[in-house]
């Protein structure tokens, strides 16, 4: 069966994902070196050794990501989080920094290592490279690869692939956008956050609801329709008219879309894709809890050959669009 | 400090490239970096002019070196990236899987589309056999000096994005052409219509990105007119211009008596604000502010 992959910003969703099926769950420390640093969200060092018995007992892993490019002169604190990562025990440590993933090989030999999405690894070449310099077990593909550039990633790299299905969706190659700090100062590959809530403000002016994020205009609705939150890729902008082209207003980049490629899991598991990765460390544990037992019943359709469940997820999307992404070659 | 010239991000036609490197020749920048940077799709339209272009730059005294692409997804982009290093020249690395083709022992340079953030990083690269690196745009002054105090010690010149728009994003995407309703496969070329990009606005019309291709770039010129001081006594070694298609060599001659110091600060923008009349100039990165942040 395909390996499900949850996430957990809390010991309270680490639990409801183990106990709602979940055969992996990722989860980072309490600090910037995992890129969901949010407020009141992560592990702090007791809570991670507990989540880690926790899933242990129940037959599940524990993956910590320090997924963010350390500070220079303060590298410290991302080698003591793949040491105390090691320490409680978890199955693997997600990083994307050359130079931490370097560390933590000669460090800490018998520790495996997965190399995170943030580290953009789009083609076998890059893949190779990091399994052969570093001995990297698993790669997280990043979202800018059609099925059929998966299959053929797979057929020419020895080391697993994880792919992500569900939730955010990121429109540029991940781990090499500053759209955020352009706008805030605050980046995910420096900070860990991206187009952060610390930086928006919504209001109402002249009878319309409008988000702003550093103070740009990201998107502005008729009063009454609910406003999206203000991030970079997935806001409204115009491209005024040139020569050769008319001015365009719109989502030139996504619309506020989120992902969700439970119809393509039976051709990821044909493409050889070893894991399949929920995104929504920020998210509570009763929507965790929601998507991972239906992600649960996808993964075991798609082992027992059946039809993957239909509308499974429906209440999830509510109001939201969703899309396949770039694993359907159209989107480009 | 001395100049480096990044590759042209946009998509000139070759008579405009041949110019370009024309130009450059003459100019006071100590190196060049050539190479398409953005789009292997437009490659084809003007490849011929790079052994052209380094014959005239090398004549002329510059160290020329070979861009990689920024983004390597198609076999096709991975097979022109190994044939990068077998052209004799030493080549800049824009994606971290172009290591894959290096040559044992040969020494490369890295490109700012790299994320290069600490010493661990850059003493791993310089193992490998990195010269140089062009530090990633959104870097703070903090971090250049502690990375500028590394690549000393470990052999490597470091360079900051000295002048243009920047690098923010790359996509499997082309944002370019969707703005025309097509798909990138079927992008008809068109951002070769927008020689500097094209420009992207908030809805209440504050500009603020600039599209090319599957590449998203800064509106506002990123400069370091104010705080070339400050980097050089944090002792980085080059200030990296990316191309425009106007008025580049009169930025170069400015910006190289920047890097001798041979100007005020206040003059140095005064001076670049005149040579770009019009144009928005931000300075945040460097001052660990919002990037887009304009200066003065």
């Amino acid at each position: 069966m395909m390996e499900l992959v949850c996430p957990a910003g809390t010991p309270a969703a680490l639990r409801a994902a183990v106990d709602a099926g979940a055969h992996t769950v990722y989860c980072g420390f309490a600090d910037e070196t995992n890129a969901r640093n949010f407020p009141g969200l992560n592990f702090s060092r007791p809570e991670m050794a507990e989540g880690v018995a926790y899933a242990k007992a129940r037959g599940a892993r524990v993956l910590v990501a320090i997924n963010t490019f350390p500070r220079a002169g303060e590298q410290a604190l991302w080698h003591r989080a793949v040491a105390d990562a090691h320490g409680a025990g978890a199955h693997a440590v997600i990083l994307a920094d050359p130079g931490l993933i370097a560390h933590a090989a000669d460090t800490h030999p018998d520790l495996r290592l997965h190399l995170s999405v943030q580290a953009a690894a789009a083609n076998p070449d890059a893949i190779n490279f990091y399994a052969e310099s570093f001995g990297i077990r698993r790669v997280v593909l990043p979202r800018v690869l059609t099925v059929e550039e998966i299959t053929a990633i797979n057929r020419e790299i020895d080391i697993e692939t994880e792919v992500f299905v569900f939730g955010g969706l990121c429109v540029m190659a991940e781990g090499r956008c500053s759209l955020s700090s352009w706008a805030t100062g605050l980046s995910p590959n420096m900070n860990g956050v991206c187009s952060p809530a610390s930086h928006v403000v919504y209001d109402e002016v002249a009878g319309q609801n409008e988000a702003r994020l550093g103070g740009l205009l990201i998107h502005r609705t008729p009063k009454g329709a609910p406003v999206p939150y203000p991030t970079l890729c997935k806001g409204c902008f115009t491209a005024p008219a040139t020569d050769t082209g008319p001015a365009q207003t719109g989502h030139i980049f996504e619309d506020p879309v989120s992902l969700d490629a439970t119809e393509l899991i039976p051709r990821l598991q044909r493409a050889g894709v070893t894991a399949l990765k929920i995104e929504g460390r920020q998210r509570s544990r009763a929507y965790v809890a929601q998507v991972v037992r239906a992600f649960r019943a996808a993964v075991e359709a798609a082992e027992a050959g059946a039809p993957m469940p239909a509308g499974l997820l429906a209440k999830l999307t509510e109001g939201q669009s969703a899309t396949t992404g770039a694993y359907a070659k159209t989107w480009r | 400090m001395d100049l480096t010239i990044g590759p042209v991000a946009f998509f000139w036609t070759a008579e405009t490239v041949r110019g370009f490197y024309r130009d450059l020749a003459a100019s006071p920048a100590r190196r060049v970096v050539i190479g398409e940077w953005v789009c292997s799709k437009r490659l084809p339209f003007w490849q011929d002019e790079i052994p052209g272009a380094v014959e005239v730059l090398s004549a002329a005294g510059k160290e020329v070196a070979l861009s990689t692409l920024a983004l390597v997804t198609l076999r096709r982009e991975r097979r022109q990236t190994a044939d990068l290093f077998e052209a004799g020249l030493p080549v800049e690395i824009a994606d971290l899987g172009a290591l894959r083709y290096l040559p044992e022992g040969v020494p490369f340079q890295v490109g700012p589309t790299v994320n290069v953030y600490n010493e661990g990083t850059l003493e791993w690269l310089a193992r490998k056999g990195a010269t140089r690196v062009c530090l990633p745009p959104e870097l703070p002054l903090a971090s250049v000096a502690v990375l500028a105090r590394a690549g000393r010690a470990a052999g490597v010149a470091i360079e900051v994005w000295g002048h243009g728009r920047a690098p923010l994003a790359i996509s499997g995407r082309c944002y370019h052409a969707r703005l025309h309703d097509r798909a990138k496969d079927s992008c008809q070329f068109v951002c070769g219509d927008d020689p500097d990009g094209r420009d992207v606005e908030t809805l209440d019309g504050r500009a603020f990105l600039t599209v090319n291709g599957v590449q998203t770039l800064g509106h506002a010129h990123t400069t370091v007119a104010g705080q070339v001081a400050d980097l050089a006594e944090a002792g980085v070694s080059a200030l990296r211009l990316s191309p425009q298609a106007s008025g580049f060599p009169g930025l170069v001659r400015l910006y190289d008596k920047m890097a001798r110091q041979d100007i005020t600060a206040g003059d140095a923008l005064a001076r670049l604000q005149a040579l770009m009349p019009g144009a928005s100039l931000a300075n945040g990165f460097l001052a660990a502010a919002p990037g887009l942040r304009p200066v003065g």
